[in-house]
C-alpha cells in the first residue's frame, strides 16, 4: 500500500518538491562579488527609506534629568582626524549659501541672539555606545527662518574645519530638537566637542552631528552624502 | 499527516497535506500478516514551511555573523569611558570586514528575516498548522517526562501528537525569540521612533543586552536542534528538503 520514494513516480514527486525550494538559490547572488556590494547597498538604501517613512517631526527624543547625565569627562570624544582643528574663534563665521534669501557670513553673536534651547538627550554612536548629554544652542529651524531658507529644499549640507562634511534631510533639520549647538553642559563647546558651533541631532546617529562647522548650504542636490556615508555607512540613519 | 494513498488515487494529489494533525495511530495488524510490511512515506513538511526554514537558516547565519561584527566595534555593555571589553570575539567568526560592512549585511538581511518570519507565521495561522507546534498549557505536564527521557535515560513517553511537548516548547520559544530579536533590533536601530518599545525593554542600553542575549538563546536552540536531527537520523533531515519522510513507525 506504500508509495515508495524509490519508484519512478515517487522520485519525480521528490524532484518536484525540491524544485519548489529553488527560488532560494537566488540568495547565491550575495556570494557573487560583482553583485554583492550593489545588493547590500540597496539593502541599506531601503532601510534608510523605511526609517525616513516612520520618522515623525512631532515625535520628540526622550529627555533626561540632570542627575542622569553622563559626566562630561566620561563623554567619549570621537573624531576621525584631529581633536582640535585649530579654529580662530575670534574670526570664525558660518558661511551660509544655497537656497536662502540672505546668504553670507554669520557670526556666533548673531546666532546666539536667536532663542536658546537646551536639552539632555541620548547621544547614540554607531559603534554601539551611548551617553546622556546636555547641549544648548539654537534650533536649526529658527536659524533657517533667520537666513530666509527655502524650507521646501531637500537637504542641509555642512562642511567642517577638519574637512569633515555631512548632509541632513530637511525633515530632520526642522525637528524641534535639532540644534546648532554652541554650548554643552551649560558652558561654551569645548574644542574637542566641536567649538564654536556643531550640529546636535537627538534623532540621528552620532556621526551626523558634525563638529566645527564652517559652512552651511541649503540645497536640493548633494555633492556628497557625508564623510562616513561615502564610505558605506547609512546616509539617513535616523534614530 | 496525510493518509497513505490508495494505489488508485492519482499521485498528483499527494502533496496536499491535511492541515490539522491527527494523532499518530498505529495501523491495526492486518489479517494478511505474512506480507512483509515496509515503512511508509508520509508528507511531513509543506513547502512554505521548508522554504521559510531554509531561508531563515541563511538569514540567521548572516545576521549572527554580521551582528558579531557590529558588536566588535564596542564589545561591552558598560560605559564607553572607561571601556571594559566584555567578550573577545574572533574576527574570523564575523561577517562584513568592518563596522560599515557588518551593518550593511545586518540591515539587508534583517528585512529578509522579518519577511520570512511574517510569511511563516501567516502560513502557520491560516493553514492551522500552528496547532502542531504551539506550546499550550496542556503540554506543560509532558515536558518533564521528555526531559527525563532525553537527558536522564528515562523511559520514552508515548507519542500522542506529531511533536512532543518538549519539541513544542522548543519551537514555540524559537519563534518567540525570533520576534523578540526583531523588536530589540528595531529599538537599537531607531530608539527614538520606537521609544515606547525601548521603555518596555528598560531603555536603549538594555535593548542591546537583550538583543545579544537572544542571539545566545537562538544559538543554544540551533545546537539543540542539530543534535536532535543527528540523533533522529537522516530521514528527518531529508524530509525538511523534500517534505517526505520515511517513517519506520508507520508500516504500510
Amino acid at each position: 500500500m506504500s508509495t515508495d520514494l524509490k519508484d519512478r513516480r515517487g522520485r519525480s514527486l521528490t524532484r518536484r518538491e525540491l524544485l519548489r525550494l529553488s527560488p532560494l538559490l537566488a540568495l547565491g547572488a550575495f556570494a557573487i562579488p560583482k553583485l554583492q556590494l550593489p545588493l547590500l547597498k540597496s539593502g541599506v538604501k531601503f532601510t534608510d527609506w523605511a526609517s525616513s517613512k516612520w520618522f515623525r517631526r512631532t515625535h520628540l527624543a526622550p529627555t533626561f534629568a540632570d542627575s542622569e547625565l553622563t559626566p562630561l569627562a566620561k563623554f567619549y570624544v570621537n573624531t576621525y582626524d584631529v581633536d582640535d582643528p585649530g579654529i580662530d574663534l575670534n574670526s570664525w563665521v558660518l558661511k551660509v549659501s544655497g537656497d536662502v534669501q540672505r546668504p553670507g557670513d554669520y557670526t556666533l553673536a548673531q546666532i546666539q541672539a536667536l532663542p536658546k534651547i537646551t536639552h539632555n538627550t541620548r547621544h547614540v554612536c554607531v559603534e554601539g555606545w551611548d551617553a546622556i548629554v546636555r547641549f544648548g544652542g539654537v534650533r536649526i529651524s529658527d536659524f533657517l527662518s533667520y537666513v530666509g531658507a527655502n524650507r521646501n529644499s531637500r537637504f542641509i549640507y555642512v562642511e567642517c574645519a577638519d574637512d569633515y562634511y555631512e548632509s541632513l534631510d530637511m525633515a530632520t533639520a526642522l525637528h524641534p530638537q535639532s540644534l546648532l549647538a554652541y554650548e554643552m553642559y551649560d558652558r561654551p563647546l569645548t574644542r574637542e566637542h566641536g567649538a564654536p558651533l556643531r550640529l546636535r541631532l537627538p534623532t540621528k546617529i552620532g556621526y551626523k552631528s558634525a563638529k566645527y562647522l564652517t559652512t552651511l548650504k541649503v540645497t536640493d542636490i548633494l555633492p556628497k552624502a557625508g564623510y562616513w556615508e561615502d564610505q558605506g555607512y547609512p546616509a539617513y540613519y535616523g534614530l | 499527516m496525510s493518509e497513505t494513498p490508495a494505489p488508485s488515487e492519482p499521485i498528483e494529489n499527494l502533496p496536499s497535506p491535511a492541515p490539522v494533525p491527527s494523532a499518530l495511530t498505529e495501523n491495526p495488524p492486518s489479517p494478511e500478516a505474512e506480507v512483509p510490511r515496509r515503512p511508509i512515506n508520509v508528507y511531513e513538511h509543506p513547502w512554505p514551511v521548508r522554504f521559510c526554514h531554509w531561508l531563515n537558516t541563511v538569514s540567521l547565519f548572516i545576521l549572527s555573523a554580521s551582528g558579531l561584527r557590529i558588536f566588535l566595534a564596542f564589545p561591552s555593555f558598560g560605559p564607553k569611558v572607561p571601556q571594559k571589553t566584555l567578550i573577545h570575539i574572533p574576527p574570523a567568526l564575523t561577517l562584513g570586514g568592518w563596522l560599515a560592512g557588518g551593518l550593511r549585511w545586518h540591515l539587508t538581511f534583517g528585512w529578509i528575516y522579518v519577511a520570512t518570519g511574517l510569511a511563516y507565521i501567516a502560513y502557520e495561522i491560516f493553514s492551522g498548522n500552528f496547532r502542531q507546534i504551539l506550546f499550550v498549557p496542556r503540554d506543560i505536564p509532558g515536558v518533564w517526562p521528555m526531559v527525563r527521557h532525553y537527558f536522564f535515560f528515562g523511559r520514552k513517553p508515548p507519542e500522542t501528537e506529531t511533536y512532543n511537548p518538549l519539541q513544542k516548547l522548543a519551537y514555540t520559544s524559537a519563534i518567540l525569540l525570533g520576534v523578540l530579536s526583531v523588536l530589540t533590533g528595531m529599538v537599537l536601530f531607531n530608539p527614538v521612533q520606537f521609544s515606547f518599545l525601548a521603555a518596555l525593554m528598560g531603555g536603549f542600553h538594555w535593548a542591546r543586552v537583550w538583543h545579544f542575549g537572544i542571539l545566545c538563546a537562538l544559538v543554544l536552540f540551533v545546537i539543540g536542534h542539530l543534535v536532535m536531527v543527528i540523533l533522529h537520523g537522516w530521514n528527518n533531515f531529508l524530509s525538511m528538503l523534500s517534505g517526505w519522510k520515511r517513517d519506520p513507525q508507520r508500516l504500510g
